[in-house]
């Protein structure tokens, strides 16, 4: 197994049971206020869509409260990173899924957005 | 540039409208459809699979209404496309000249009649935002250009009345931040909350970045109060609201009461550019109660202007 592997190995048992992280493989936790948005049933990375119900919960899953309030919630509560729930977070790159965000952040490939994307630098507030 | 980018860029009152959904007939159909409210109307939403329900396309209905020679906004959602598509149906407006888009994440596949069918969210609503931008840039996503650069007057929706409520203006901030420039608000059966979200706007300044459009939802039956009420997600109405409609005699003319208070009480708050009405069915709605309001025809709007003070 090469390094990248077992280094994906490793975060998805510490991640998974932790943050029900699903390993898109390029982890945004800190800025949702470690609530893993993967677990949106729309996949949202910018924040909760209309259909909030009005309990809170999810408007694909009812039983569920929805992933984004729980962000919010949690971001407003976290000692540090709290503006970083208001940044917009790029399109996720899908050839990342089940790849290591720990060795993406090293090599720097999880902050590589598309090119037409980066000429929209002006999108951080 | 497009009349509504002209008119709110120029603080001029807008009144927009939803195009009842068109399954065919042709360029008779959406005539048909335009006719009781065209007088009123500054610019008509072509809907993409509204409630995730199917549809004529936004891109074919919004060459439709500038074939029947009104202004279309072309709605486009992230639930049934990938990036690639939503970029082809960007393009392809610009290539028609319909320049005003509003972006919308979309309700979930399961709120439609198809619940079995792969719901996309390949982009989310913010990023589709800036995915127009982007190519307002002269940019694909790839980076590839685009020449001539598309011109286009990107809109965006926020539901004021969805929790959590007072983080929905930090959400409408971004998307100002992301490109949009007109807001759509959901329709709101609780007007405090459209209140608050409205007071916290206008409060922040994210009115001066942002026009800012509620919606108006003109129903006429208890089923059709019902519906709204359970079937359509983000939307709460209230139980009196509901129980004032099954009580009255004429549900149709309580129905347009109820919308008739609302509006009156969206003309009342700071910031308001405008209104967006939806009647789901093809009538005199829209029409008689702009009329009631007092919000006059396009045409004499122009002429005359028009602050919406006046009808409050």
């Amino acid at each position: 197994m090469t390094a990248p592997a077992l280094l994906a190995r490793a975060e998805h048992a510490v991640k998974g049971p932790v943050w029900g992280c699903q390993m898109c493989g390029q982890c945004v936790l800190h800025s949702t206020g470690l609530t893993c948005p993967m677990n949106c049933p729309k996949t949202l990375r910018n924040g909760p869509c209309g259909g909030v119900r009005a309990d809170g919960n999810c408007e694909v899953k009812p039983e569920m409260r929805c992933v984004w309030l729980k962000a919010y919630e949690r971001s407003e509560r976290l000692p540090m990173w709290r503006g970083h729930i208001d940044h917009l977070r790029p399109p996720v790159d899908n050839r990342l899924k089940d790849t290591s965000s720990w060795f993406n952040l090293m090599t720097g490939r999880d902050r590589r957005p598309p090119a037409g994307w980066a000429a929209n630098a002006d999108v951080q507030p | 540039m497009s009349n509504l980018e002209r008119k709110l860029a120029s603080r001029e009152f807008v009144v927009t409208a939803e195009l009842p959904v068109i399954d065919g007939g042709g360029q008779a159909e959406i005539l048909r459809q335009l006719a009781p409210m065209r007088p009123f109307v500054d610019a008509f939403h072509a809907t993409d699979n509204p409630s995730a329900h199917a549809h004529c396309s936004p891109l074919a209905v919004a060459i439709g209404l500038l074939g029947a020679g009104v202004e279309p906004v072309m709605q486009l959602a992230c639930r049934d496309r990938n990036r690639l598509a939503l970029e082809a149906d960007l393009a392809g407006a610009a290539m028609h000249a319909i320049e005003n888009i509003c972006c919308l994440t979309g309700d979930d596949v399961t709120a439609g009649d198809e619940p079995e069918a792969r719901r996309v969210f390949d982009l989310d609503g913010p990023q589709l935002i800036a995915l127009a931008r982007t190519l307002a840039r002269g940019r694909y996503l790839s980076g590839r250009p685009i020449s001539p650069a598309p011109h286009y007057f990107i809109g965006a929706v926020e539901n004021p009345g969805a929790p959590p409520y007072e983080y929905r203006v930090r959400r409408a901030a971004m998307k100002a931040l992301a490109g949009a420039r007109f807001l759509q608000l959901q329709i709101c059966y609780r007007p405090e909350l459209l209140a608050r979200f409205l007071g916290a706007a206008y409060d922040t300044g994210l009115g001066e970045r942002l026009a800012l459009i509620p919606s108006i939802c003109i129903l006429r039956s208890v089923a059709g109060m019902r519906f709204v009420a359970t079937r359509v997600p983000g939307i709460e109405v209230p139980p009196e609201t509901l129980a004032r409609v099954e009580r009255a005699e004429d549900p149709e003319a309580e129905c347009f009461e109820i919308a008739y208070e609302l509006a009156r009480h969206a003309l009342a708050q700071p910031g308001v550019a405008g209104l967006h009405f939806i009647s789901f069915r093809q009538d005199a709605g829209i029409a008689k109660l702009c009329t009631r309001l007092g919000i006059p025809p396009r045409v004499e709007r122009e002429i005359n202007g028009y602050s919406a003070a006046i009808a409050i």
